[in-house]
C-alpha cells in the first residue's frame, strides 16, 4: 500500500511540474490560440540563469532562501525579456498570417534559443549546487522532500494567483475581452499589444519559476532539457483543455499519475508483456481515447464548429 | 562472447604465437621503419598533408560527449604535429577534418559521404553505434579505414567490413563482465535492470541480463526509461517495491546521476551500477552525495596505470578541462591508425589498412589489439567506486593479454583439468610455436615466452580467485 | 517521364513555351547528378538524393495539411512504417529477401492503411486537438518500433535493423555502379534517378488529385468543413483518404529510405523530423505544389550550406573561429524558418489563391483583425 500511495505522490510532484510549465502554454493559447512552441525553450533559459546565479553566490554566505529568491528573480526577469522579444519579433508580425505561420517562427526560435543556450552554458549537463536541504519526510510510508512539497504548493498557487489575476482584475478583464474578440476589445479601449506581451511576460516568469523547481528538484540543467518538458506540457496543457487554466492544471497532474501509475504497474498488469517502456504510450492512449470522447479536453470550452 | 567458441584450439595456439610475435615487434620499434623506407621510395615530397575525419555529434542532447570525443582527437593530432613524423620519406602534417552528425543516422551518411569527397585518408568515429553503422558501408565502399573509439554495438564490426574498427570493448564484453561483477563481487542475488532504450543501453543491459541468469542470478524485474528523463521515481519506486540488492544502470551519465540521487531520496536502499555511460564525474556532479559507494565500469585500463596515461589526462585537462568520457578512447583511435601509418610507411589508405588488423600499440586507455572482425581483443573491463566524491579504481577484470592466454590454456589443454600443469603446457607450446616460426631474435623469443609464461600464471591465478 | 512537369501550372499559359520549358527542365534534372557529382562532389549528391525523399514526403503531407487543411505532427509514423517494412522483408532479421517491386508498394499499402487508422478516431477533432493526437501517434509507432524486440524480436528494438539489402532491380543492384551500354552509373547517380522518376510519379499524383473531385473536396474541407458537408461531400471518407493518400507516400519514401540507408532504427524516426516536414510544408507554401518542393529542397540543403559554410566563412571574415560553427550552423537554420515565415508569411511560392485570401481578407481565427 505505501508503494501505490509513493506512486501517487510520485505523480502528484511530476504532474505539479507538468502543470507549472503547461500554464504558460495555456495561457498564450487562451488569448492569441497560438501554441508557443518555444515555451519549453523558455523554461530552459530560467533554470539556466537560475542555476548559474545560485552557483555565483553559492559561497557568499547568504541564507537559502535569499539565494533561491535572487536565482528566481534573475532567471524572471532574464525570461520576461526573452518571452516579451518572442512576440515582438516572432509573432506579433504574423498576427494576419496563415495559422501555421506563427508554429514555424516558434520552432524557428525554439532551435535558435537553444543553440544560444549551448553558446553560452556550453554543451555540457549542469548540476544543481547542494545547497537544498535533502531530508525527506515520511508520510503513509511514502517519502517527499521538503522542495518536493513547495513543488505541488507553488504549482497550486501560481493557478490561483493567475485565475484571480484573469477572473478579478480589470487587466484580466481586458485579457479576456482579447481573447473572445480581439477587434471589439480593440473598440471598447483595450490596448490588445499591451494585453499580449503582457500575457507573454506573465507566460514566461511562469516559465521561470518551473525552470528553477525543475533543475532544483532534479538537480540538473541542460540546453536541451526544454524540449520534452514542453512536449509533456503541451500534451498536459491539451488533455486538460488547452486555453483554460484549470484545465492545464488538471491536465498536468492527471498526466504525471497517468505517468506514474503507469510505469509502476503496467507491467504487473499485464503478466509483464508490457514494461515501462510503454509508460509514454500509454499517457498517449489516454490522451487520445480522452480526446475521441472530448475534443475539446476535459475541461476545455467547446470548440465551434467553424474552426 | 561468441569469439570465445570461434577459437579452436589451432586459433588459440595461433593467438599464443601471434602474441609472441608481438611481443617481438614491439621491442625494437624504431627498426621496422627505415627497412622498408629503403625499398619501396615514394617520390620525395617535402611535407604531406594527411587528413583524418572525426565526426560525433556535436549539437543535440549528446553534443558534450561529442566535443569530448572531437577533443580527444584534436589532442592525439596536434602531438603528432609536434612531433615532426616522416612517414614514407616525407613530412606528415596531420589535419582533423571535425564533422557534427546531430547523432542521426541521415547526416551520418551524409557526413561520411562529405569526408569520402573530401579524400581523408582515414576516419575516427563516429561516437553513436546508430550513425557508425550506416556510415561504415560508406567507408568501406570507398576504402577508407575507420576506427571509433565509442560505438558499441556488436553489429558494427559483425557487417563483414574490412575497414571497420574499434578500440572500445563492444556491449557484449562489458555487459558480461558486469554481470559477473554484480553477481560475485558485489553478492548480488535479486537485481533490478534500468536501460535508456537507446542501442547503446538496452545492448548493455540485455548482455548484463544475461551473464546474471548464466551466474545464477535473479533478475527481479526489469524497467525502462528514455534517455532524455529526468524524472525515475516510478520505476525506482517499483523497484523499491521488490526489495533488491543491486540495480543496474544501461544508459549516459546524464540519468544515471539523478537516477542514484532519487534512488537515496525515495530510500532504496540497493547498490547502484552503471557502465562507461555512467563511469564520468558528471555522475557524481549529478547524483551528489548519493553517488557515495556506487560502481561502474569502464573498458581498458585506468588512465593512471597505463604508460603515459596519466600526461594524457593531465595534458587533456589542461588543454580542454575534464575529460568526459571517450576522449582517451578516441585518442587511442588516431594513435593506433598512425601507428599504423608508421608501419606501413604510407599514408594512403589501401597501403595502411593491412596494418591495422596487425595493430599492437600501447594505447592510454588499453592494449590495442584487433581481432579478426576489427574488435578489441580480450578487452580488459576496469571497475570503479565513488569513494569520497571521486570514482577510485577496484580492479581490472580480463584484459588483452592474460585473457588470450587463458583461452590457450583452456583450448590447448582441454584434457588436462589441473590449471597449473596446463600453464607450463601452454607456454612450452607457445615457445615452441615461436621457435617454428624461424625466430629471428632468441633473446625476443625467450622474453615472449617468459611474458606468455607470466600472463598465463596471472590468468590462472585470477581463474582460481575467481572460483 | 518529363511530359508531366507542363502541369506545373506556372507554364501553362503557353503550350510551346511550356514544351520548351519542360526539355529543359528534364535536360537539367537529367544531367544535374553529373554536374553536382563532378562539380560539388558526392556528398551534395547523397544530400541531394535526401532532398528527393523529403520531397515525396513533403508532398504527402501537404495533402494532409495543404490539401485537407488537418495540422499534422506525425507524420514521419509512415515513413517509419514503409521503412520498416522494407527493413524486415528483405534483411537478415528475418532471412526475407523479397524483391523492391513488391515491398515498396506494399509499405505505400501498409502506411496508407496507418493512416486511416490515424484519420478514424480523430474525425471529430480540429487544429492544435488533432495536432496533439498526430503526435501522439507518432511516438507511439516509434516507441513500438523500439520496444518490439522483447518478448519476441521484430523490430531489433533499439540497435536497429542493419544489413538490409541495397534497392535491386533483377539482379542489378543499385548499390553498385551500373554498367549500362558502355556506359557507367555510379551508384548514388543510380538512386537519384530512381528516386527522381519516384518523386515526378507523386508529383505527377498529386497534381492530378488537386485538380480532381477529391482535391476539390479537400480544399472545401479545408476552407470550410460545415459548408463542405452541406454541399454533399462526405466528409468522412474525404478526411479518411486525405490521411491514407498522404500516409502512402510517406510508406514509399521510407521503403527507398531504408534501400538507400541499408540500416534503420528508431532514431530516424523522431519527433523532430515530422516537425522539419512540416516546415518544409509551410515554409514552401501549404498546398501549392511547385512551393513544397522549393521547401523540401531548400530545408534540405540549408543546414548543408550552413555546414560547409559556418567554418570557413568565419576564417575568411574575422581570420579565426569566433563561434563554434556547428552551433552556428543550427542558429542560422532557426533564424533562417524565421525569416522566411516573417517576410513570407504565405510560404516561399503560395498558391495563387492562398496568396489571394491573404492579401483580402485573413484565414487567421482568432486575431482577425489583430492590429
Amino acid at each position: 500500500m505505501d508503494i501505490f500511495i509513493q506512486q501517487i505522490i510520485n505523480g502528484l510532484i511530476l504532474g505539479s511540474i507538468y502543470a507549472l510549465v503547461a500554464l504558460g502554454y495555456t495561457m498564450v493559447y487562451g488569448i492569441m490560440g497560438l501554441i508557443n512552441f518555444a515555451h519549453g525553450e523558455v523554461v530552459m533559459i530560467g533554470a539556466m540563469v537560475a542555476l548559474s546565479v545560485i552557483k555565483l553566490l553559492e559561497n557568499s554566505g547568504l541564507p537559502v532562501f535569499l539565494l533561491l529568491l535572487f536565482g528566481l528573480a534573475a532567471a524572471a526577469l532574464v525570461c520576461m525579456a526573452v518571452g516579451f522579444t518572442i512576440e515582438r519579433i516572432a509573432y506579433r508580425p504574423l498576427r494576419r498570417a496563415p495559422r501555421l505561420a506563427p508554429l514555424i517562427t516558434a520552432i524557428g526560435v525554439s532551435i535558435v534559443l537553444q543553440n544560444l543556450a549551448m553558446l553560452i552554458w556550453g554543451r555540457n549537463y549542469h548540476a544543481f549546487p547542494p545547497i537544498l536541504p535533502t531530508t525527506s519526510m515520511t508520510i503513509f510510508g511514502a517519502t517527499i522532500t521538503s522542495l518536493q512539497v513547495a513543488i505541488v504548493l507553488i504549482a497550486a498557487l501560481m493557478m490561483i494567483g493567475l485565475m484571480i489575476l484573469i477572473n478579478r482584475t480589470r487587466l484580466g478583464r481586458a485579457m479576456r475581452a482579447t481573447s473572445e474578440n480581439p477587434s471589439i476589445a480593440q473598440l471598447m479601449g483595450v490596448n490588445i499589444n499591451q494585453i499580449i506581451s503582457f500575457t507573454f511576460v506573465i507566460g514566461s516568469a511562469l516559465a521561470a519559476v518551473a525552470g528553477l523547481m525543475v533543475s532544483a528538484n532534479y538537480s540538473i540543467a541542460h540546453y536541451y532539457m526544454g524540449f520534452m518538458l514542453g512536449l509533456k506540457a503541451f500534451t498536459a496543457a491539451v488533455l486538460g483543455g488547452i486555453g483554460n487554466i484549470a484545465g492545464a492544471m488538471l491536465g498536468g497532474i492527471l498526466l504525471g499519475l497517468i505517468e506514474s501509475l503507469g510505469a509502476g504497474y503496467i507491467g504487473d498488469l499485464t503478466g509483464g508483456f508490457l514494461g515501462s517502456h510503454y509508460q509514454d504510450i500509454f499517457a498517449f492512449f489516454v490522451l487520445i481515447g480522452v480526446l475521441v470522447f472530448r475534443p475539446s479536453g476535459l475541461i476545455g470550452e467547446k470548440v465551434s464548429e467553424r474552426a | 562472447m561468441s569469439y570465445l567458441r570461434i577459437s579452436s584450439m589451432t586459433l588459440a595456439v595461433a593467438a599464443a604465437i601471434s602474441l609472441i610475435g608481438c611481443g617481438q615487434k614491439e621491442e625494437p620499434k624504431p627498426a621496422p621503419a627505415p627497412a622498408p623506407v629503403a625499398a619501396p621510395v615514394p617520390p620525395p615530397k617535402p611535407e604531406v598533408t594527411v587528413r583524418l575525419g572525426h565526426v560525433a555529434p556535436l549539437t543535440g542532447p549528446q553534443a558534450h560527449l561529442g566535443k569530448d570525443n572531437e577533443n580527444g582527437a584534436r589532442m592525439a593530432i596536434d602531438e603528432l604535429n609536434a612531433q615532426g613524423l616522416e612517414i614514407g620519406g616525407a613530412k606528415v602534417k596531420f589535419d582533423l577534418v571535425a564533422e557534427d552528425d546531430q547523432a542521426d543516422p541521415k547526416q551520418g551518411t551524409i557526413v561520411a559521404q562529405k569526408l569520402v569527397d573530401a579524400k581523408v585518408n582515414g576516419v575516427i568515429g563516429h561516437l553513436n553505434s546508430g550513425t557508425t553503422i550506416p556510415a561504415s558501408k560508406i567507408y568501406f565502399d570507398a576504402g577508407i579505414p575507420q576506427i571509433s573509439g565509442s560505438a558499441t554495438n556488436p553489429k558494427y564490426t559483425q557487417q563483414g567490413f574490412t575497414t571497420a574498427f574499434r578500440v572500445m570493448a563492444n556491449d557484449v564484453q562489458q555487459g558480461k563482465v558486469l554481470g559477473e561483477f554484480a553477481a560475485h563481487q558485489m553478492g548480488g542475488k535479486k537485481i533490478a535492470i534500468i536501460d535508456d532504450r537507446t542501442a547503446y543501453g538496452q545492448g548493455l543491459a540485455d548482455e548484463f541480463e544475461k551473464a546474471i541468469l548464466a551466474a545464477g542470478g535473479k533478475i527481479a524485474t526489469r524497467e525502462f526509461t528514455n534517455d532524455k528523463a529526468t524524472d525515475f521515481a516510478a520505476i525506482l519506486t517499483k523497484i523499491k517495491s521488490k526489495k533488491v540488492d543491486v540495480v543496474f544502470y544501461g544508459g549516459m551519465d546524464a540519468q544515471g546521476g539523478p537516477m542514484a540521487k532519487q534512488m537515496k531520496s525515495l530510500g532504496v536502499k540497493a547498490k547502484f551500477l552503471t557502465g562507461d555511460g555512467g563511469c564520468t564525474p558528471e555522475f557524481i556532479k549529478l547524483a551528489g552525495e548519493a553517488s557515495e559507494g556506487q560502481f561502474c565500469s569502464l573498458p581498458g585500463v585506468p588512465l593512471d596505470q597505463m604508460p603515459g596515461g596519466k600526461a594524457f589526462g593531465d595534458a587533456f585537462t589542461a588543454k580542454y578541462g575534464q575529460i568526459q568520457l571517450y576522449a582517451p578512447y578516441v585518442y587511442d583511435a588516431v594513435m593506433v591508425m598512425v601507428d599504423s601509418m608508421k608501419r606501413a610507411n604510407s599514408v594512403e589508405s589501401a597501403k595502411f589498412l593491412p596494418e591495422i588488423g596487425k595493430s599492437d600499440y600501447q594505447g592510454v586507455s588499453a592494449k590495442v589489439q584487433f581481432d579478426d572482425k576489427g574488435d578489441l581483443k580480450g578487452g580488459a573491463i576496469s571497475m570503479y567506486q565513488v569513494k569520497d566524491g571521486k570514482w577510485e579504481y577496484r580492479e581490472t577484470i580480463g584484459g588483452s593479454p592474460a585473457e588470450m592466454v587463458k583461452e590457450a590454456v583452456k583450448d590447448a589443454a582441454a584434457a588436462v583439468k589441473d590449471a597449473a600443469v596446463a600453464t607450463g603446457e601452454a607456454a612450452k607450446d607457445a615457445v615452441k610455436g615461436a621457435a617454428m616460426e624461424g625466430a629471428k631474435a632468441a633473446a625476443d623469443v625467450a622474453k615472449g615466452a617468459a611474458d606468455a609464461t607470466k600472463s598465463a600464471a596471472e590468468a590462472t591465478k585470477a581463474a582460481v580467485e575467481k572460483k | 517521364m518529363m511530359a508531366q512537369l507542363p502541369g506545373l501550372g506556372q507554364f501553362r499559359r503557353d503550350k510551346s513555351a511550356a514544351v520548351i520549358a519542360s526539355i529543359v527542365m528534364g535536360i537539367v534534372l537529367a544531367a544535374l547528378p553529373f554536374l553536382i557529382g563532378s562539380g560539388l562532389g558526392n556528398s551534395w549528391l547523397r544530400i541531394v538524393d535526401f532532398a528527393m525523399l523529403y520531397i515525396m514526403l513533403a508532398l504527402g503531407l501537404n495533402i494532409v495539411v495543404g490539401f485537407a487543411g488537418l495540422l499534422d505532427l506525425g507524420y514521419i509514423a509512415f515513413y517509419a512504417v514503409g521503412a520498416y517494412l522494407y527493413a524486415l522483408l528483405a534483411s537478415p532479421q528475418f532471412g526475407l529477401h523479397y524483391p523492391v517491386w513488391l515491398i515498396i508498394p506494399a509499405g505505400a499499402a501498409l502506411a496508407g492503411f496507418f493512416g486511416a487508422l490515424l484519420g478514424a478516431p480523430t474525425l471529430r477533432l480540429r487544429g492544435d486537438y488533432l495536432a496533439i493526437v498526430t503526435l501522439g501517434f507518432g511516438e507511439i509507432v516509434r516507441i513500438f518500433l523500439n520496444n518490439l524486440n522483447a518478448p519476441i524480436n521484430i523490430t531489433n528494438g533499439p540497435q536497429g535493423i542493419s544489413g538490409i539489402d541495397p534497392l535491386h532491380f533483377g539482379g542489378v543492384t543499385l548499390a553498385k555502379p551500373i554498367s549500362f551500354l558502355g556506359f557507367t552509373i555510379p551508384s548514388l547517380h543510380a538512386y537519384y534517378y530512381l528516386f527522381l522518376g519516384l518523386a515526378l510519379f507523386i508529383v505527377f499524383v498529386t497534381i492530378r488529385l488537386e485538380n480532381s473531385r477529391i482535391g476539390r473536396a479537400w480544399v472545401a474541407i479545408r476552407e470550410d468543413e460545415i459548408a463542405a458537408k452541406a454541399c454533399g461531400i462526405n466528409t468522412r471518407n474525404i478526411k479518411l483518404l486525405a490521411f491514407t493518400m498522404g500516409a502512402s507516400f510517406g510508406g514509399v519514401a521510407g521503403g527507398l529510405f531504408a534501400g538507400f540507408q541499408g540500416f534503420v532504427s528508431p532514431e530516424s524516426f523522431n519527433l523532430m523530423e515530422s516537425i522539419m516536414v512540416l516546415c518544409m510544408v509551410v515554409l514552401g507554401g501549404m498546398g501549392n505544389i511547385p512551393g513544397v518542393i522549393l521547401g523540401g529542397v531548400m530545408l534540405t540543403i540549408l543546414p548543408e550550406i550552413f555546414r560547409h559554410g559556418a567554418g570557413p566563412v568565419q576564417l575568411a571574415l574575422f581570420g579565426k573561429i569566433l563561434l563554434d560553427p556547428e552551433a552556428l550552423r543550427m542558429l542560422l537554420f532557426g533564424l533562417a524558418l524565421i525569416v522566411v515565415m516573417l517576410y513570407r508569411p504565405a510560404g516561399l511560392w503560395p498558391s495563387t489563391t492562398r496568396r489571394r485570401e491573404f492579401k483580402g481578407e485573413s484565414t487567421t481565427d482568432v486575431l482577425k483583425e489583430g492590429e
